[in-house]
């Protein structure tokens, strides 16, 4: 159980620190519209995320509320996992 | 529009109850140099700007805003939960309790309710963006002077030393807009200022 809170705490941090450097590109780019380093930086960066994000989603549950992984499911996911200004999920 | 995203932008655990603490903290959510503060500026002053930069910068940093504001909230509501009415009294948190409990209230450090007069939206470009950069050096003293007071707790230093370390980024990324629009409009005038 505990190996599976560290998979899901790693995962976690991972797509933290990718929706971290997206977030700081992009405030780059609004100022700098021309840099291609820059650029091609961000395609790079959202294509990991989304990929680690839909790998969450299957697994631990969705981050987001577009999410599509509930077909199956009987009881309501978004809320079924801990917020994240709760102690535990972080 | 907006929607959520289920995550903290940088990670908050903390292991110790602290109300000394969260009763200065508070202040970076409703106080008057405080993250509601600067996600309201920037996210009402984006509307009055001229050009493609300096609107994409106050929309995207009043939104990274909203992301901190969460944060120092995750930092009062984690230094407070939990806390014994005899911690409460022995820390003076006892006239919050009174009238929040142990939610998380915008208020300033000395207990002013949040309030929209410290933030300024003036519908023009050069007024608000060098508002904008007072502002982020406010923030970022604030968060200096948080940091000296938390100094026993490192989880908590470590989440300051970060929302402090995104001020200096905002403030470049004001100035870095606030040059294009002075290019742009005042090209033909040698004055600094004048339109």
């Amino acid at each position: 159980m505990e190996e599976c809170n560290n998979d899901k705490n790693s995962l976690q941090r991972e797509i933290m620190s990718y929706n971290f450097a997206i977030n700081d590109l992009v405030l780059y780019l609004d100022t700098h519209p021309n840099d291609i380093r820059a650029i091609s930086l961000h395609s790079q960066y959202a294509g990991k995320l989304d990929m680690l994000n839909k790998k969450y989603e299957e697994l631990y549950g969705p981050l987001t509320i577009n999410f599509t992984s509930q077909e199956n499911s009987n009881s309501w996911a978004w809320s079924k996992e801990p917020w994240p200004w709760e102690r535990s999920v972080n | 529009m907006y929607y959520y995203v289920k995550n903290l932008q940088f990670p908050i655990d903390i292991k110790h109850r602290n109300p000394e603490l969260a009763k200065v903290i508070v202040s970076q959510y409703g106080g008057p140099d405080g993250e509601l503060s600067a996600s309201l500026r920037y996210l009402s002053q984006r509307f009055g700007m001229p050009d493609k930069n300096s609107k994409a910068i106050l929309n995207d940093i009043g939104t990274e805003e909203l992301a901190h504001l969460e944060m120092v909230g995750t930092l009062v509501h984690q230094l407070t939960e939990g806390l014994s009415i005899e911690e409460i009294k022995r820390a003076g948190l006892d006239v919050y309790y009174t009238d929040h409990g142990l939610g998380v209230y915008p208020q300033s450090a000395a207990g002013l309710p949040y309030n929209a007069v410290s933030l300024a939206v003036k519908g023009d470009p050069v007024a608000d963006l060098t508002e904008d950069l007072a502002a982020e050096q406010k923030a970022r003293a604030t968060y200096e002077k948080l940091i000296d007071l938390s100094k026993d707790d490192p989880d908590v230093v470590n989440v300051l030393r970060y929302l402090r370390e995104r001020e200096v980024v905002h403030f470049q990324r004001f100035g870095e807009a606030l040059n294009g629009v002075q290019e742009k409009l005042y090209q033909h005038n040698q004055f600094y200022l004048n339109k």
